[in-house]
């Protein structure tokens, strides 16, 4: 990871702890870059909420420090650090109207009146809700208040904006049209956008970068195509996307490319995703779009198969497969691209080209 | 049905219980009551075999009214104070007494002897006050009002009746001339204009037994009090005083509620009450003044002299004016709150 | 749902109809059950609530003494102006009346009930009832004349007409300070009788302050509750509804003996030597106010905490984001959201408050006394049910405007919450 130049937020040797005992983050370096979307991505209790209500001011980091714009911000408090943040269930106030919550911010900040009427106006533009300053927020819809909350977030116009995995309680349709729409308001707007989630697909779908988190560390920090193809080790190969894992161990290391000896004996070229050497174990990542159902084993990096289930799924097909061993093995074709479906029982074979096998050092137990 | 029959007959059970018990006598509780016990309610249920359920009540007469209008009386014979037994009796809450089931009228003293009630015993309403908190004792009403003398709250009756005489008394009216004053709209704002003049030092009290308590603790001076707790108190060490000079005495009585089921038991233990013996043996525990003409010749003169009626406490006081309260009662009460709330 | 959510556009066809008719006998099966359901409660409410309130309120204009007692009398009286003496006819008819009811409850009743009116007239109809009755061919008018002068004034007539109504405003009117003159006439009490607009207006203020007292106590412990771990705001609970489970006359003998002159708390201040003398603490108005605000603070706290346990930490925090600080966040978003708390806790005090009796008879002088006092005052002592019925229908009546006042207000700003 090459460092950013002049980032927005830098964190260094972050760390927290509740109980004095057990470290939720564990001496974190992050830096964020103006204007980008950043995601961090992890699984409940990854420390990724943490980083995040550090950042924001509701928490206090038990080591490290934190600089917004080059300033420490550690030991400000909330209401001073001028940071937008949307949260998990909007925290739109209900005795207010949709107007008076917009207002709230401004009012705070005693700008004149006809400057707080008009900024209140562009930002309920913004969202599209220019007839909903009088309603209260329990009148709105989820997706309804959920704008509202971004539009009260960005309208004191915020170096910075925080979102706490704000489209959890949206149903699946609302929150794809939604992170669109979010993704739309940054591109427009050019502030630096901090989301936490632990929905990959939504990070994949909005994030400039994804930091991953796990057990208090980033495990990865990346573009999301870099991610998804190039996977770190093997908690970011599982987390993010499908993956079909294959275990063996490294026979032939030769730098960017390696021979990896799977349990039962078959034998898979794989590109080196910063294995050990030769003899140590090694997971094997393969994503299932990835993988060729061929009929014979002529060819490299072939292995027998045998067909489990079929899953017709309209646009492809799922196939599991039993895999040198495995019998999670997972394969997606689109159907245009089947001549025949193979019928469940029928042994086949898979073919998987080596730069789409990435050897990763297997996952600490 | 057969669940509605057993809620019925339980309901019938748990009603009807209370009418098959024994005699049940209702009087003023505390001291007074212990008396009763010891000098009327166990002798006769020795004597009878009647057993009897001792009850208190303050005097209100609204339970007895809403059980003889219910017609479901489990009271049988009740201690009242004059005027409401005058109301009472008007009002048709209590039987007219048969005074050939009790005794001759000519051994009573005469206020004892009423229509629907047969006295009991004499009680005064005397001044009060705490020996060990005051320097100069108190002898009459005036010095009462004397604040400037002897500093300090004083303790009161919430009530028209008894203060207003007091009032009076200490404005210079003679006990003879206190209710024909008292019944004149001036005599009545004349008694309130005194009162105003201690409003602000007067300690209200309700119970029979908070005066004793109150003098003992501090909390007042001097107070009105029933002369029986104030020597219920004296025994119990306190050196609290009486001055006889000034106060009221009236008569309390045994009455039958209209209606009661036991009303044959009823006479038969307002009977044995009303011995000399008996009263005397209660005179002797708390110093109440017995009805009956020849009890006090039982009694240890030593303790007779401490009876409202023995002859040297019974000067300067005044018998309180059964007919005046039950006409003016309502009247001056409802003046005496507007007055005391303000 | 009901039935007029079906689609009616087309002209109702027999089909449409036959459904129509099906549905309302499904509804009306269910409505049944449903009425089978509540009608226990129903039942019990009529039997144990709402009667016994409309008896009470009937006697409060209840009036029959007199014109049982007398109705030849009232009959006779019924055509007379009031402006002269009655007729002959009213004499006689009073006499027979009286002499067919001596000695008997009801003249006993009738003689008490003219005597609210004007004291005397008790003894007037007594002393009268007792020379009854009249020899054979007496003139009744002379006779009742020699045995009493009063009997050739106006007013004892004036008076039995006015009582003889079956029902009178006599009571309500007394409850409200007001009076119906001699001649007929409203006007208000003689002021060193008029008590009850005074009363009345005490009781107000009085539970008014304890309202206010409870709630500025009662808040900051609601809060702390709300705001700490489940096993810690139990604990305090216990705490909070400790004196729930104790008797209301345990608790004011305690506060008596808390605040009497040697009580501990004056032992305390002069051990302190915070004061020299020992302060009046009770049997004053102070001395209620402390009691009354201690037994009524769950009152409070209670409804206080539900709201609070209800509002999310998480709109502090989005205040504070959005530039607030902290003090300014919690009052202008935690507090108006705990104001329907706020107003339930109030006025579940407050109303509490207005039929309080024990407190202040026990702790307060004559000068704390509020309604509930003389409605007991008049039911036990003076047996005057009319009057206790009256003042109780007022202070009834009071709670009523109270409640409804508070359901406009704070039911209307909570219409959008409530969806």
């Amino acid at each position: 990871m090459q460092p950013i130049a002049d980032p927005i937020v830098t964190f260094r040797r972050v760390q927290k702890t509740y109980d004095g005992e057990n470290l939720i983050v564990k001496d974190l370096n992050l830096d964020i870059a103006r204007g980008e979307f950043l995601t961090l991505l992890g699984p409940s209790g990854s420390g990724k909420t943490t980083c995040l209500m550090m950042l924001a001011g509701f928490e206090t980091p038990t080591g490290g420090e934190i600089r917004l714009d080059g300033q420490r911000i550690d030991t400000v408090p909330p209401h001073k650090r001028g940071i937008g943040m949307v949260f998990q269930n909007y925290a739109l106030f209900p005795h207010m109207t949709v107007g008076e919550n917009l207002r709230f911010p401004l009012a705070v900040r005693k700008l004149p009146a006809a400057e707080i009427d008009a900024k209140v106006k562009r930002a309920l533009a913004m969202v599209q809700l220019q007839d909903f300053a009088g309603r209260y927020p329990q009148q709105l819809s989820g997706g309804q208040q959920q704008r509202i909350a971004l539009a009260r977030a960005l309208v004191f116009e915020p170096k910075l904006v925080l979102m706490d995995e704000p489209l959890g309680a949206l149903d699946k349709q609302l929150r794809e049209h939604m992170q669109l729409e979010i993704k739309h308001i940054h591109q427009s707007l050019g502030v630096t956008f901090v989301f936490v989630t632990h929905d990959q697909s939504e990070a994949l779908t909005m994030s400039d970068r994804i930091a991953v988190f796990d057990k208090g560390v980033i495990q990865q920090i990346d573009r999301p195509d870099a991610l998804y193809d190039a996977p770190a080790n093997a908690f970011v190969a599982s987390f993010i996307g499908e993956n079909n894992a294959l275990d063996g161990r490294i026979e032939q290391d030769d730098g960017d490319s390696c021979g990896v000896r799977l349990a039962d004996g078959s034998f898979l070229k794989a590109a080196n995703g910063g294995v050990g050497r030769s003899g140590e174990a090694a997971m094997l990542s393969i994503r299932p779009e990835r993988v060729r159902i061929v009929a014979d084993a002529d060819g490299a990096n072939r292995l027998p198969a045998q067909v489990e289930e079929l899953i017709y799924l309209g646009d492809h097909l799922r196939i599991r497969l039993r895999v040198a061993g495995s019998t999670t093995f997972t394969v997606k074709t689109p159907v245009s691209r089947l001549d025949r479906s193979p019928g469940a029982g029928q042994l086949v074979h898979v073919e998987i080209a080596p730069e789409h096998i990435r050897a990763l050092a297997p996952m600490p137990a | 049905m057969k669940l509605i029959s057993t809620v019925a007959l339980i309901g019938t059970a748990v009603l009807s219980g209370a009418a098959h018990a024994d005699l049940t006598v209702i009087s003023f509780g505390g001291a007074n009551q212990q008396a009763q016990q010891a000098a009327y309610y166990a002798p006769f249920s020795a004597a009878s075999g009647i057993k009897i359920i001792a009850g208190e009540y303050n005097g209100e007469q609204a339970k007895i009214k809403a059980m003889v209008e219910t017609r479901n009386v489990t009271w049988d014979v009740v201690e009242v104070e004059s005027p409401e037994l005058a109301r009472g009796c008007e009002e048709g809450l209590y039987e007219k007494l048969d005074y050939s089931k009790i005794g001759s009228k000519a051994d009573f003293i005469g206020k004892a002897v009423g229509e629907c009630g047969i006295g009991t015993f004499v009680w005064s309403t005397v001044l009060a006050y705490n020996a060990d908190k005051l320097k100069q004792a108190p002898t009459s009403w005036a010095d009462f009002w004397d604040v400037k003398r002897i500093p300090g709250k004083r303790g009161m009756r919430k009530g028209a009746k008894f203060t207003l005489e007091f009032a009076l008394l200490a404005d210079g009216v003679k006990p003879a001339d206190v209710y024909t004053v008292l019944a004149t709209p001036a005599g009545v704002d004349r008694a309130f204009k005194k009162l105003d003049e201690i409003k602000p030092h007067i300690q209200w009290w309700e119970a029979g037994a908070q005066p004793p308590q109150m003098l003992a603790s501090g909390d007042m001076v001097m107070s009105s009090a029933y002369n029986g707790r104030i020597a219920a108190a004296q025994a119990e060490g306190k050196n609290l005083k009486i001055v006889w000079n000034g106060g009221v005495y009236d008569v309390d009585s045994w009455a039958i509620p209209a209606g009661s089921p036991r009303i044959k038991e009823a006479y038969e233990f307002i009977r044995f009450a009303s011995q000399a013996k008996p009263q005397s043996q209660y005179a002797a525990l708390i110093p109440y003044g017995p009805t009956h003409k020849g009890a006090v010749g039982m009694m240890d003169a030593k303790v007779a002299a401490d009876l409202p009626t023995a002859p040297a406490n019974l000067e300067g006081a005044l018998p309180s004016n059964t007919e005046f309260w039950v006409e003016y009662g309502e009247d001056l009460e409802q003046r005496f709150n507007a007055w005391a709330a303000r | 749902m009901s039935t007029d959510t079906l689609p009616l556009d087309a002209a109702p066809t027999e089909s449409v109809v036959g459904l129509k008719q099906r549905l309302r006998r499904a509804e009306r099966r269910r409505k049944l059950l449903y009425g089978a359901l509540i009608l226990p409660l129903a039942l019990f409410l009529v039997i144990a609530f709402i009667w016994p309130i409309a008896a009470l309120l009937k006697r409060s204009v209840d009036n029959p003494e007199v014109h049982g007692a007398l109705p030849q009398t009232l009959a006779v009286l019924k055509h007379w102006s009031g402006d002269e003496l009655p007729p002959a006819e009213a004499y006689a008819a009073l006499a027979g009346e009286l002499a067919a009811i001596r000695g008997t409850p009801e003249l006993g009743a009738a003689a008490k009930r003219l005597n609210r009116e004007t004291p005397g007239y008790r003894s007037l109809i007594m002393k009268t009832a007792r020379k009854m009755p009249l020899a054979e061919g007496v003139d009744a008018q002379g006779a009742l004349m020699t045995i009493d002068s009063r009997w050739s004034d106006v007013d004892i007539w004036l008076a039995i007409k006015r009582t003889g109504a079956p029902y009178t405003a006599f009571y309500m009117l007394s409850a409200l300070d007001l009076t119906i003159d001699a001649d007929g006439s409203l006007s208000a009490t003689p002021p060193e009788e008029s008590i009850y607009l005074d009363i009345l207006g005490r009781t107000f203020w009085m539970s008014l302050i304890v309202a206010a007292c409870c709630l500025l106590l009662g808040f900051p412990v609601a809060y702390l509750m709300a705001n700490l771990p489940q096993d810690k705001s139990n604990s305090l609970m216990i705490f909070v509804l400790l004196p729930f489970w104790t008797s209301v006359l345990v608790r004011v003998a305690a506060w008596i003996v808390l605040l009497q002159n040697d009580g501990l708390v004056n032992q305390a201040l002069m051990a302190l030597g915070l004061t020299d003398s020992p302060l009046q603490l009770v049997f004053n108005r102070l001395g209620v106010y402390i009691a009354m605000v201690h037994i009524l603070l769950p009152f409070m706290v209670l409804p206080l905490y539900s709201v609070m346990k209800g509002i999310s930490p998480v709109y502090m925090r989005a205040a504070m984001s959005l530039g607030c600080p902290p003090f300014k966040s919690f009052w202008k978003v935690y507090f108006p959201q705990t104001l329907p708390g706020i107003g339930a806790g109030t006025l579940l005090v407050f109303i509490i408050c207005m039929g309080y009796y024990i407190t202040p008879a026990l702790l307060g002088s004559p000068k704390e006394q509020m309604v509930s006092y003389f409605i007991a005052f008049y039911t036990n002592q003076t047996i005057n049910w009319g009057m206790a019925a009256a003042l109780s229908a007022v202070l009834l009546a009071a709670t009523l405007v109270l409640y409804v006042f508070y359901a406009r207000r704070l039911g209307a700003s909570q219409a959008p919450a409530g969806r």
